[in-house]
């Protein structure tokens, strides 16, 4: 079953097109990274998905549901969709239960009580459990981020995005984030994630896009990605990112 | 000529000074309370992606930014009954009084002015928390009350309250429509009892004491609140 279709998606800033004719289809349970050279398009293309960005042309399709169709609810078609952003953006006003309770009472109409123990079950998973009661600026960015992750998990979302999860992380909390998201794939989370991390395309994701300047270069598998790529600038970017 | 000088009198008239001071920070209370209130919405539909209600807030707020206060003043005092006459055909409808007429002066003056110390408070939210915001499926409403404003607010409350001290001095200007405030009740006991130079050395040391103080604790409130990041 299609989780996520792009169609021919385009997009310009100004005169400037940072997304030229995207085509691609996640599945339910598929993992898929996307990768590609800074200013390839990656985090805007990822942020369309849930309408963060407006698309100018093409169908965007999640869970059945136009993301352009004005008749679509934008608010309740994000609510299925968790997103996961580079500087983790969690609300510093908030506790970390606050964090994770705000859109399941406002958003799904949880109680206070079933939120928190939502809550609460979700910060265990993640390791984050004593720190529930801390605001997000006494915690190190692994442990804000795995808190961000698991705000996104606590509304039950049906697929996560993962923009650059751990790119603005130090490199000893890499790990502990990608733990989670590894963990998350083998439960078989239907996941989109731009990453710079091989070692975790690697190791769980179903198919790799390479995109460069706006466009979909490279789309598929894992195995073929990274035995044989077919574009040079795919092989290019490989040869620049591994073996260092 | 200091030597016939008689403090005597500002104590003989404590009680009407201190009536005095007490309508000037009500009306700065209040007027500070609509003004927020008013700024907020101007400050979003500045902000707005709609042309229909950009232009009006930016108009709305510019004009009054360009407009002495006392003639806003005089605007609501003088022009407002004559319209209200006008276009009611009521020749003998009333204006509303000078305390209303002032009150609803200053606030959609100090609007004019809350509304870009708030829409600079909005924008120095990061994008990124709207954003999150919406990625969790709060609306826009929901988005702003509950993520960007309680932040953007948190980064103002300093400026907002050094526009209040700025506003309370400003309220001395009611004596033009014969409002007594705290500097009207100063003047109208210098004229009765001929003692100008005591009873306006005493306002301007009241003045001082009172917005240097607030000005101080609003300095020490600014080092105490840390960025939230």
């Amino acid at each position: 079953m299609t989780m996520i279709e792009l169609q021919n998606i385009s997009k310009w800033y100004g005169k400037f097109q940072v997304l030229k004719d995207c085509s691609t289809q996640i599945a339910k349970g598929e993992v898929v990274v996307v990768c590609g050279p800074s200013g390839s398009g990656k985090s805007t293309l990822i942020k369309c998905v849930n309408g963060l960005e407006p698309i100018q042309k093409g169908t965007l399709i999640v869970n059945g549901q136009s993301v352009s169709d004005p008749q679509t609810s934008l608010p309740q078609l994000r609510a299925k969709i968790g997103m996961v952003f580079q500087h983790f953006e969690l609300f510093p006003h908030m506790s970390v239960t606050a964090n994770l309770n705000l859109a399941q009472i406002y958003v799904l109409g949880r109680s206070q009580d079933e939120a928190t123990e939502k809550s609460r079950s979700l910060l265990q998973r993640v390791g984050m459990i004593d720190h529930a009661e801390k605001f997000p600026g006494q915690l190190s960015g692994g442990q804000q981020q795995r808190v961000a992750i698991a705000r996104g998990l606590a509304m039950d979302p049906i697929a996560m995005l993962f923009d650059e999860p751990t790119s603005a992380l130090d490199p000893e909390m890499i790990n502990e984030v990608l733990d989670v998201m590894v963990e998350l794939a083998q439960e078989g989370m239907t996941m989109m994630c731009v990453t710079h991390e091989m070692e975790f395309a690697r190791k769980v994701a179903h198919r790799v896009i390479f995109m460069d300047e706006g466009e979909i270069v490279e789309d598929t598998t894992k195995d073929d990605f990274f035995g044989t790529p077919r574009s040079e600038r795919a092989q290019h970017f490989l040869s620049k990112i591994l073996h260092h | 000529m200091f030597s016939d000088l008689d403090f005597d009198v500002i104590q003989r008239s404590l009680p009407y000074l201190g009536k005095g001071m007490l309508f000037s920070l009500g009306l700065t209370l209040l007027a500070m309370l609509g003004g927020i209130v008013l700024g907020t919405l101007l400050a979003l539909m500045r902000l707005s992606s709609f042309r229909i209600l950009r232009l009006p807030a930016s108009g709305y707020v510019n004009l009054l930014r360009s407009t002495p206060l006392i003639l806003v003043i005089f605007w609501f005092y003088f022009l407002v009954p004559i319209a209200v006459k006008y276009f009611s055909g009521n020749s003998y409808a009333q204006g509303i009084g000078p305390f209303h007429s002032a009150l609803i002066a200053f606030t959609l003056f100090e609007a004019a002015y809350y509304c870009e110390i708030i829409r600079a408070g909005i924008q120095s939210v990061p994008a990124g928390q709207s954003q999150a915001a919406f990625a969790l499926g709060l609306t826009y409403p929901q988005a702003m009350v509950k993520v960007v404003l309680p932040q953007a607010f948190r980064n103002m409350i300093p400026i907002l309250l050094t526009q209040g001290i700025i506003l309370f001095q400003d309220t001395s200007l009611v004596y033009v429509v014969g409002l007594t405030d705290f500097m009207g009740a100063a003047s109208k006991i210098a004229q009765r009892d001929g003692r100008l130079v005591e009873m306006y050395l005493f306002a301007a040391l009241i003045y001082f004491i009172l917005c240097f103080s607030t000005s101080y604790c609003v300095k020490r409130l600014q080092s105490r609140i840390s960025p939230p990041r």
